[in-house]
């Protein structure tokens, strides 16, 4: 079959593109991309995008690693390995503090991190169909771009492309497979 | 808010400049003639460090009392000196502070390469460096565990995190960069491995949310590490009985210290890209203006620090805390004391002067000026303390050796090469939140008119 990907509008102004975004969204388009060079505020509204898994991913992952290190150090000093220094308590809560503290920040970092870059889907595909597109260099640039996928139920090439047309981009292109 | 950036920049003009700096390299024989120095500074770093693994510590100069010396000066400086990256990448951004914008991705670069060298030097005094893995706790035929009621270990951790979370904040804020650096690069060698490193970056809306929500989140989580890394170094010296250590000012008086060489180290490196690779329009005066704030600034926390540690001395009654003040004034090491006072004290005070805070060698005076006199500070801090100890039968000075001081410009060397491979091949200035910024700029500008 040789059904392209989808198409690729190209828009000079961000203000332009969360227009179309939002008309695109209402037109009953779901599966539809905005790309943009920079975080360009009210898109993810216009997308109506609310997605809040990685904060709370973040405080699981200090969490649950910080308490990790807590237990291993009060299990290291006071179970497998206590050393009665001058009979100074062996489960050193205080002395304690520090390593989970530091251990934690890694732990929330490291999560949150790994968590960002799943749900992105990256590392992503290294030949993406759009990255071989000429002029999709410009969205980590300067301009803001729009594309919708041929998979979309609402997807009809004639009708789509029209729609987009409408949208007043400077271009507008078929994205290949 | 003023205007930062001139209205003649663009969105276009940013990515063109920033990426032209890697791509089409200006002053390529400079960097070239400055890479050829760090590397012979490296050459010596490895030359210092393998005669320490063959012959061991007993070459450089320390012998109880003075068991802590220029190793200690030289690991508490430098990651002293990462802090302000940090302060200034995490904190700024959590407090909305435009400005960073235009610094905050050499800082991380230089607190991820001053937290490195940081970490070399209490793994190479152990005595047995090649050992030094036996700090962490992992199951082992030797049935040994760390001590984790010891603030020596806490370093382990500290510097641990320090270095990993640098490493991702650093590295997250620089993805969407690197994928432009991805679609502006016409070799095919370069765009391979600029692409792998931007992960398939395409900045979608749904990208940019997640990536916001987690690079928010890091600095927020991370901005601790100003305080704490540094607190925990503090301790190393505040847990112990020494006169003129021992003290509760030591935390804060040491994070104070740090911020305050991390900005002076800021400064330099700001000044010199500048120069080297016109910048002027992306770190402009004002740039260089707020920094010199902040370096007055914080040097008077410095300054604070000075007084509260003599008054407590005084306070305590303890006569071997008052000794250890005289002789940190008047004694043998007593050019540490009147050359810090003057570098951080003294010298800053110029700063109160606009148009000296506009001059760029000026600034670049003050600013060295204050990198070399925290050194001195540590040192102060450092030698002072045990050179003259309890008992006056083990009184004994401190004579640094010709490795120790080898030892500490390999680690400049080290820094420098970091820095230059930096420069030349990752992108030196945040793009997008330059654009971001540009572009809260034009909407600002829209509701005026």
């Amino acid at each position: 079959m040789n059904r392209p990907w989808g198409l690729l509008a190209e828009f000079d102004d961000s203000d332009r593109l969360i227009e179309a975004v939002r008309r695109t969204r209402e037109a009953g388009y779901t599966e539809f991309e905005a790309h943009t060079p920079f975080p360009v505020e009210g898109l993810a509204d216009a997308l109506d995008f609310q997605e809040n898994k990685i904060d709370p991913l973040h405080l699981a992952g200090g969490i649950v690693v910080g308490g990790a290190a807590l237990l291993l150090q009060w299990w290291i000093n006071v179970v497998d390995y206590p050393l009665n220094i001058g009979g100074r308590p062996l489960a050193a809560w205080p002395a304690f503090v520090l390593p989970t503290f530091e251990i934690a920040t890694v732990g929330a970092t490291v999560v949150g991190v790994a968590a960002m870059l799943y749900l992105n889907g990256l590392p992503g595909r290294k030949t993406h169909p759009l990255l071989k597109m000429e002029r999709f260099h410009l969205a980590s640039d300067s301009r803001f771009f729009l594309s919708i996928q041929a998979s979309d139920p609402v997807y009809e090439p004639r009708r789509t492309r029209a729609f987009l047309e409408g949208l007043g981009p400077v271009a507008l292109d078929e994205v290949p497979r | 808010m003023s205007r930062l950036l001139s209205s003649e920049e663009t969105y276009e003009t940013v990515t063109q400049q920033v990426t032209d700096i890697t791509l089409h390299p200006p002053a390529r024989r400079r960097w070239w003639m400055l890479m050829a120095l760090s590397l012979l500074m490296l050459g010596i770093f490895f030359l210092s460090t393998g005669w320490l693994f063959i012959a061991g510590v007993g070459i450089w100069g320390l012998n109880v009392p003075v068991n802590w010396g220029l190793d200690i000066v030289n690991t508490v400086w430098w990651v002293g000196i990462g802090h302000a990256g940090t302060m200034i990448s995490a904190l700024l951004l959590v407090m909305g502070q435009q400005w960073r914008n235009s610094l905050n991705r050499f800082a991380e670069a230089m607190t991820l390469f001053a937290a490195i060298c940081a970490a070399l030097f209490p793994i190479l005094h152990l005595g047995k460096p090649e050992l030094f893995y036996w700090m962490f706790p992992y199951p082992n035929t030797m049935d040994l565990w760390p001590q984790f009621r010891s603030p020596l270990v806490w370093d382990v951790f500290s510097f641990t995190a320090y270095i990993t979370v640098s490493f991702l904040f650093w590295y997250v804020g620089m993805i969407p960069d690197l994928a432009t650096m991805r679609d502006k690069t016409t070799k095919p060698l370069a765009r391979a491995i600029y692409g792998r490193l931007a992960l398939g970056w395409r900045g979608t809306a749904q990208h940019w949310e997640r990536w916001r929500q987690a690079y928010v989140a890091i600095a927020l989580i991370t901005f601790h590490l100003v305080v704490t890394v540094h607190s925990g170094v503090a301790m190393l010296f505040a847990g112990g009985p020494v006169p003129g250590w021992h003290t509760t000012i030591f935390p804060p008086f040491f994070v104070q210290g740090a911020v305050f060489s991390g900005v002076a180290v800021v400064i330099l490196l700001a000044v010199v890209l500048r120069h080297a690779f016109h910048l002027g329009n992306l770190l402009t005066l004002k740039h260089l203006d707020i920094l010199a704030k902040l370096l007055l600034a914080t040097g008077l926390l410095t300054a604070y620090g000075y007084l509260a540690d003599a008054f407590h001395a005084w306070y305590s009654g303890d006569i071997h805390e008052m000794q250890t003040l005289h002789d940190r004034l008047f004694g043998r090491y007593a050019w540490s004391a009147w050359g810090s006072l003057f570098l951080n004290i003294v010298l800053i005070q110029l700063l109160w002067f606009r148009r000296i805070r506009r001059s760029v060698p000026m600034l670049f005076v003050i600013a060295l000026g204050a990198a070399v006199g925290m050194w001195l500070e540590r040192y102060l801090l450092i030698v002072t303390g045990l050179y003259r100890d309890f008992l006056p039968s083990s009184w004994h000075g401190y004579e640094t050796t010709i490795w120790e001081w080898g030892l500490f410009i390999g680690s400049i060397g080290l820094f420098a090469v970091l820095f230059l491979l930096f420069a030349r091949f990752l992108p030196l200035v945040s793009m997008f939140e330059l654009k971001e910024e540009l572009a809260a700029e034009r909407r600002m500008k829209g509701d005026e008119e």
